[in-house]
């Protein structure tokens, strides 16, 4: 009997902490700045697995969670290829992963994303995020969402997230170019001085 | 360019009496300035920086203001919008001020924003936010906000809270009682 109400005891709890539990939890989950990154290992494009550690001579790498629908990721594609080309032969390659269920976007599928990489002549890893595993690991909650991470001994630290930059619209009426910015730090070995920015993305789904 | 003004001045003319609106019509506007469409005169869409939106967010009226911020290209934003213009009509006369704030590109007002607003026959007030400097302005509306949409505003005078994700019409009158009293 007592065990009875011991086990109501608990389930009556579960049930008022679950009724309570905040409407902004998910946005606490994820890597903060400072953190160890877990490697992965997803499809890119070319059918071919990608994984951190693969990246040998990287000192780092700028990490994009960006797809084909978005319309603020269109708008920053040409920028994401600008950053790969300024930065992947200074040890900073782009990785750019989509986090989208393609069942929900069906212009997120994995054939779309060959096409897209093609038509605009991505130069870097287009990876999906198949199982959906990735993203929540990184607490990406939108396209696109940037992460520079930085190689160490301990890991892959990261050291910005945020945006690219402080214009989405207007590409030459850029002030800050953040992750720029914070890259360029890094090679200098200088601290990353604004390490997390904040903009309008669509809600990964 | 006199041609443009001419427009302008039949335009001005329509909207301000109407028993003359047979004199114009609609396609000898559009003959004079393929530009200029009937539904312009129709929608007037107020459009506001952060700076100069910031007052909805911050009014000391006693009514509860919920604010929604979305875009037509956001599905689950267009999914929720019903339910928001649900809680205006049910509650528009207990105090309640719904606002929804689209944050659509600039260059879509016209063949995006104003015909969803019309088609849909938004009865809410909508308005746009435009003010890409979002790293400025995002922590103002909520220190939590990531920047996904959609998100929501509801305050009373100095109580706010704010969400960031979809709701139900259920959840949305449940936030929105915390506020009634």
């Amino acid at each position: 009997m007592r065990q009875i109400k011991n086990a109501i005891a608990a389930l009556t709890l579960l049930v008022v902490l679950s009724a309570f539990t905040d409407f902004n939890a998910h946005l606490e989950n994820g890597y903060k700045i400072g953190d160890v990154v877990s490697d992965f290992k997803l499809m890119n494009v070319d059918g071919k697995m990608v994984s951190l550690s693969k990246y040998k001579e990287a000192k780092g790498f700028i990490v994009v969670f960006t797809c084909n629908t978005c319309p603020y990721a269109r708008m920053y594609e040409e920028r994401i290829i600008a950053l790969n080309n300024k930065y992947d032969a200074k040890g900073y390659p782009v990785i750019a992963i989509m986090p989208n269920n393609p069942t929900i976007k069906k212009g997120d599928s994995f054939e779309a994303m060959k096409e897209r990489a093609k038509s605009k002549g991505f130069t870097f890893p287009y990876l999906i995020d198949k199982d959906q595993e990735v993203y929540p690991q990184f607490g990406a909650t939108k396209t696109p969402h940037v992460y520079v991470l930085q190689k160490t001994k301990k890991g892959n630290v990261v050291e910005y997230i945020g945006a690219i930059d402080d214009n989405y619209n207007d590409a030459s009426a850029v002030s800050n170019k953040y992750v720029e910015d914070a890259v360029n730090a890094l090679l200098e070995g200088k601290e990353v001085q604004q390490k997390e920015t904040k903009a309008i993305g669509c809600s990964i789904k | 360019m006199r041609l443009y003004y001419l427009a302008v001045l039949f335009l001005f003319f329509l909207s301000c009496n109407n028993q003359k609106k047979n004199v114009v019509t609609p396609k000898e506007l559009m003959s004079v300035n393929s530009t200029v469409s009937e539904k312009d005169s129709v929608l007037e869409l107020e459009v506001y920086t952060f700076d100069e939106f910031e007052k909805f967010l911050n009014k000391k009226d006693g009514k509860v203001h919920v604010i929604n911020f979305w875009a037509t290209w956001c599905a689950p934003c267009i999914k929720e919008l019903p339910y928001f213009e649900e809680l205006n009509k049910k509650y528009k006369d207990k105090n309640v001020e719904v606002l929804l704030v689209s944050l659509d590109f600039p260059h879509l007002y016209e063949s995006k924003l104003k015909p969803f607003i019309i088609n849909k026959k938004i009865k809410s007030k909508v308005i746009a936010l435009d003010d890409p400097d979002m790293n400025s302005w995002i922590p103002k509306v909520g220190t939590a906000w990531s920047g996904s949409i959609p998100a929501t505003v509801i305050y009373k005078n100095n109580d706010k809270k704010f969400y960031e994700g979809s709701f139900t019409f259920s959840e949305l009158e449940t936030e929105l009682k915390q506020f009634l009293n």
